[in-house]
């Protein structure tokens, strides 16, 4: 296929590849359930951050027909009633778990893709049996760090997507299918799917492809690859293709460009005064330049963005960001800091009461590959040891051992996290009790 | 070596509160700066640093940390406080200490399964085994690889 342009990465070899989705199941609330296994067979939900909408359910909790985004307040007294035992996001824990699962997968092939927090695309190709495969995977990662997943294979990532919805579905499959490897033979399954459950399909795609007359899975696949583009474009024409098992996203194994850092968080109630949401800004973006410091990278572009809540309909609603460009690129944090303070003075309105504020750091290079400008401000040698320390000293002792004063010590902006569970397998004073 | 004096307590090093992030702690085994003059005699014996991650825990991914708030095992040498190095990945063996889910809650115990019998096993005489009975189905959390008792 020489038209279709192909992203970087492994090619996974044509005809008779093999790829496989590995996919925890209901991740977060998983996670939760794996250091209290009391909430086993009882409904469990995680909340966003600020506790705001239900982003995680126990298939016990969709049974009870909580919906996936729901504000929770709004469903407080069901909760209550029905008992659901409700968690905020602890994206510690979840992060670590996550890296487990990621290793366990790496001991069955190295050739990997890590699509999500709670997804991994596998290259199986060559893989003589498969079924046994996706079982052995099942187990490890079960055994090792506790966690259900379901595995889902075939010929393509669409494919192997629509496998891993099937294995999740479908009780009776113990959690693991494998597309049957005739193209023909997937017919009945994907005649069942609406086109919407097809990858990269989206209800207003379906929408579209509907008015087409393609309404399952099993019409698009047969549908014309040309037609589909000339209307669709050709990110569709590949979905078809891949449906009819021929691989047009390969696995993305090297890491991608980087696409800037972002670091925003909602405050954990409304703030109007300048100092406090300066603070929070600074905080954001001394997380925001230890990351970019963790990759080597080094930003050219600083941009605050600051808003009220879209949902305080009675009160005036605001939403504005600024940015500038560095004279070089930078890593320093306290350059940041200031370069984020004249940021935020640009778009600060008095007598708003401000929900929400973001730090974006963009046009990352590598340091060694850093350009050195006609103008450079700071001593990058002596910033670059300070900040090191800086980070050393906070990934020893514990996030926030050392920051900036500008990032402020009462921090009445912190994130409302009232039902976190305990940070069990990163800090030391969190670790899992075991009783007699 | 300095003598010590006797009587005086001399400190090596203080132990760190409670803190987060298990990073390597490499202790240096040999090591020697001479800017000028004569290099050490030890510098042809380096042999890099022991890590002691390194002999605890040999499978990272399957290996979590749990703090023992109970008594039951102290006959086995574990004591309330001390921290448990449990790796999930090893199959629950008759005799290997381990981590059961028991109502729901995690425990301590020693696994005993013997003429198709099973029974967690508490070693300190205050507490009677446990019985596992056919229909009760036993769930192991993992398998208990170290104990860390601290002394100071």
């Amino acid at each position: 296929m020489p038209s279709i342009p192909s992203p970087r990465g492994r090619n996974t070899g044509g005809l008779g590849g093999l790829v496989c989705l590995v996919d925890v199941n209901n991740f977060y609330a998983s996670c939760e359930r794996v250091f209290d296994p009391g909430l086993e067979g009882r409904p469990v939900v995680v909340l966003s951050n600020n506790d705001g909408c239900i982003i995680a359910r126990s298939q016990e909790a969709k049974d009870l027909g909580i919906p996936m985004g729901e504000p929770v307040h709004k469903v407080k007294d069901f909760l209550r009633r029905e008992r659901v035992h409700v968690y905020s996001s602890n994206y510690a824990l979840y992060g670590d778990m996550s890296a487990r699962v990621v290793a366990v997968l790496k001991r069955f092939t190295p050739y990997l893709e890590v699509y999500s927090i709670d997804e991994s695309f596998l290259d199986l190709t060559g893989f003589a049996d498969p079924a046994a495969h996706g079982r052995a995977v099942k187990d490890a990662v079960h055994r090792w760090t506790g966690l259900p997943v379901s595995v889902g294979t075939g010929a393509t990532k669409t494919l192997a997507k629509i496998a891993n919805r099937t294995a999740k579905k479908d009780p009776g499959l113990g959690g693991v299918f494998v597309m049957p490897p005739d193209p023909g033979d997937n017919d009945a399954l994907l005649a069942a799917l609406p086109a919407d459950a097809v990858w990269g399909i989206g209800r207003r795609l379906a929408q579209r492809l509907g008015k087409l007359g393609v309404i399952t899975a099993l019409d698009l696949k047969r549908a014309e690859p040309k037609f589909i583009r000339s209307r669709l474009g050709v990110v569709v024409e590949r979905t078809v293709l891949e449906l009819r098992g021929i691989p047009c996203l390969d696995l993305e194994l090297t890491q991608p460009d980087h696409k800037g850092i972002m670091v925003a968080r909602g405050f954990g109630r409304r703030i109007t005064e300048y100092r406090h949401i300066a603070e929070a800004v600074a905080t954001y973006v001394s997380r925001a330049a230890e990351k970019l410091r963790r990759q080597d990278l080094a930003a050219n572009t600083l941009t605050v963005s600051l808003r009220t809540s879209p949902f305080d309909t009675h009160r005036q609603r605001y939403a504005n960001a600024a940015g500038l460009t560095f004279p070089e690129a930078t890593f320093d944090t306290p350059a940041m800091i200031a370069a984020a303070g004249q940021c935020l003075k640009r778009i600060y309105r008095p007598g708003l009461a401000y929900q929400k504020a973001g730090v974006f750091l963009d046009g990352l290079e590598k340091v060694g590959a850093m350009q050195l400008g006609l103008f450079a401000s700071i001593d990058q040698n002596r910033a670059g040891a300070l900040m090191r320390a800086v980070d050393r000293l906070n990934r020893d002792w514990g996030r926030d051992t050392v920051r900036f004063a500008a990032a402020g010590t009462r921090r009445p902006w912190m994130m409302k996290q009232k039902m976190r569970s305990p940070c069990y397998t990163t800090r030391w004073q969190d670790l899992k009790r075991v009783g007699n | 070596m300095p003598e010590d004096v006797p009587g005086e307590v001399i400190e090596i090093g203080r132990a760190r509160e409670p803190g987060p992030a298990a990073e390597p702690c490499p202790l240096a085994f040999f090591t020697c700066r001479i800017e000028a003059g004569f290099p050490s005699p030890a510098d042809d014996y380096l042999e890099g640093t022991l890590d002691l991650n390194e002999h605890l825990i040999r499978r990272p991914a399957a290996t979590f940390f749990l703090r023992v708030s109970g008594d039951s095992m102290t006959g086995a040498g574990i004591y309330p406080g001390d921290i448990l190095i449990v790796d999930r990945s090893l199959p629950p063996a008759d005799g290997r200490i381990v981590i059961a889910v028991i109502d729901g809650e995690l425990t301590v115990k020693r696994l005993s399964r013997r003429h198709g019998r099973i029974r967690l096993l508490p070693e300190n005489p205050r507490y009677p085994p446990i019985e596992i009975n056919a229909e009760q189905d036993l769930r192991v959390w993992g398998v208990v690889v170290h104990a860390i008792h601290s002394f100071a």
